[in-house]
């Protein structure tokens, strides 16, 4: 009972550091230092260096998608609604979901080891000691990096999960191009694309505050960095699905 | 305790205790560091030795007590209000913690950058006096993965003081070190007690440096340590010695006071 009294105080603990780590990141948007070339590069580590794996991600799930729906939709002579059906899956959940895991993969664990190696080594404590807040300098460039950069990556994976279903309704089930782009562009409404886009602005949040969380708490030395890397995208992820299921259930009370 | 602390303390410990996950580390601790002092604390590993300085500095919060530095009480304060403190005190970490994606030269000029007031021509040529204080001057433009660890720990020295810090803090700094190397570290804390007259608290376990700390001063007619006992004459170093037991305090006196000490667990840890 006690073990158990003591695990629910550490998880409670452990949700209040988070968002207290978060709201004085989000605090610091407002504040001065701003630390604008921390944010740059942060924007262009996590944005234009995660860019080849959401393209791939992008163009493949795209082109099984194709595959997929073409089969289910020729036992009812549909295969020309192929492309609205793949538009519609990426654009509300497909694109959001698994660009936001594959960068949550590649950003939460860099992130984390990053942060946890400097925590080991006393640089993060340097920091502080020189004067400087490390929510500040650390943690807030990489949420901003990640905000602003996550939608975009989305937009990037979207398309080119078009382009993917595209190639293999072209190459493969030797559908009329225009008629599979036709379907796609009509298929598409203002609250999708509303709802792709807030997807990946939350899940953002996620990804960055999470790697920064298990970063800025790692213990035990390079051991704890492993732990504290693999923790950080195994959550990051839990928390993205299960975000992606409750923010779907209100958006589509909202929108629709 | 009222609050006021006697003008010529520099650090005061009252009744300081902490722990980590329901252990004891340090119990009701309680002692001052005078102005120009230097306080070199000893102990085993775990004893607290490295604790005391992130309390010093406000890294760390005590579960009971009070900490005044420089003036100002430590304890109970944010971050913000700890800054304008810190500002004051240099600290050299066990293993430098120099930041890896910044050169040298950009490591030591850190501490400058966040104090704005300083422009950048006057930044280079701090950083670079640091730096030949350290005899590493050629060095600015490298990055830290590229020097070995006893010139990490001499950068570190270089960023601690480049500040011109009233109060110094050496976490182990000659740790891990081959005996060239650390002498030459021990060299350059005691140049810098007796150029700067900054006071300090040094951590350390390794006895050969306490007592090297205690016994020699750095002459700058000469370039080098020399015994203070030497000549006929005996110059005061200014120097007294913590030794941390089991999170409470063994002894705390003179070099001279500690080796005539009859303690057992002291004979043992001196010997």
């Amino acid at each position: 009972m006690s073990l158990l009294n003591d695990f629910a105080k550490d998880r409670v603990l452990a949700v209040q550091e988070f968002m207290l780590m978060g709201g004085r990141a989000v605090q610091n948007l407002f504040g001065t230092p701003r630390y604008l070339v921390d944010t740059l590069r942060q924007m262009d580590f996590i944005g234009f260096g995660s860019l080849p794996i959401v393209i791939l991600t992008g163009f493949f799930t795209g082109a099984v998608l194709a595959l997929q729906m073409s089969k289910t939709l020729s036992t009812f002579g549909e295969t020309s609604l192929t492309g609205q059906l793949v538009m519609l899956s990426l654009v509300r959940e497909l694109g959001p979901v698994l660009t936001s895991l594959m960068v949550a993969g590649r950003n939460s664990s860099g992130i984390a080891s990053e942060l946890g190696s400097m925590m080991v080594s006393e640089q993060i404590d340097a920091m502080r000691a020189l004067g400087t807040d490390p929510i500040k300098k650390l943690v807030t460039p990489r949420l901003v990096g990640c905000v602003l950069m996550l939608p975009m990556l989305t937009i990037i994976a979207d398309f080119m999960g078009m382009l993917g279903g595209f190639a293999t309704s072209f190459f493969m089930i030797h559908l009329n191009p225009s008629q599979y782009w036709t379907s796609a562009y009509h298929a598409l409404e203002m609250e999708d694309v509303f709802q792709g886009l807030i997807k990946p602005f939350v899940f953002a949040f996620i990804v960055a505050l999470v790697g920064c969380y298990y970063g800025l708490t790692t213990r035990g030395g390079t051991e704890g960095v492993g732990r504290a890397t693999t923790q950080a995208v195994v959550a990051a992820s839990v928390m993205i699905l299960i975000t992606d299921f409750f923010l779907t259930k209100i958006l589509l009370t909202v929108l629709y | 305790m009222t609050g006021t602390v006697a003008p010529d303390t520099v650090i005061e410990f009252d009744r300081v205790s902490l722990g980590f996950d329901g252990k004891p580390v340090l119990e009701e601790i309680s002692f001052r560091l005078e102005h120009g002092e230097t306080k070199i604390i000893l102990g085993a590993s775990g004893s607290g030795k490295s604790v005391l300085l992130k309390l010093t500095l406000g890294l760390l919060q005590p579960d009971s007590g009070r900490i005044f530095v420089l003036g100002s009480e430590v304890t109970g304060r944010s971050e913000e209000e700890l800054f304008p403190i810190r500002q004051r005190i240099g600290m050299v970490f066990q293993e430098g913690a120099l930041f890896d994606s910044l050169t040298v030269g950009e490591n030591v000029a850190y501490a400058l950058e966040r104090m704005g007031s300083i422009g950048p021509e006057e930044t280079e040529r701090r950083v670079r006096e640091a730096l030949r204080f350290v005899e590493l001057e050629p060095t600015v433009e490298q990055f830290p993965s590229e020097l070995s660890g006893g010139m990490r720990r001499r950068v570190a020295i270089a960023r601690a003081m480049v500040s011109q810090p009233e109060l110094l803090l050496y976490d182990s700094p000659t740790a891990g070190l081959d005996p060239i190397t650390a002498h030459r570290i021990i060299t350059l804390v005691i140049k810098q007690r007796d150029v700067s007259r900054v006071s300090s608290l040094l951590v350390t376990h390794r006895l050969q440096d306490s007592y090297e700390v205690a016994r020699y001063y750095f002459d700058p007619a000469q370039e080098k340590l020399l015994l203070v006992e030497g000549n006929g004459a005996r110059r005061q170093t200014h120097t007294r010695f913590l030794v941390l037991r089991e999170g409470g305090i063994a002894f705390h006196g003179r070099l001279e006071e500690m080796v005539a000490e009859r303690d057992p667990y002291l004979q043992k840890f001196l010997a």
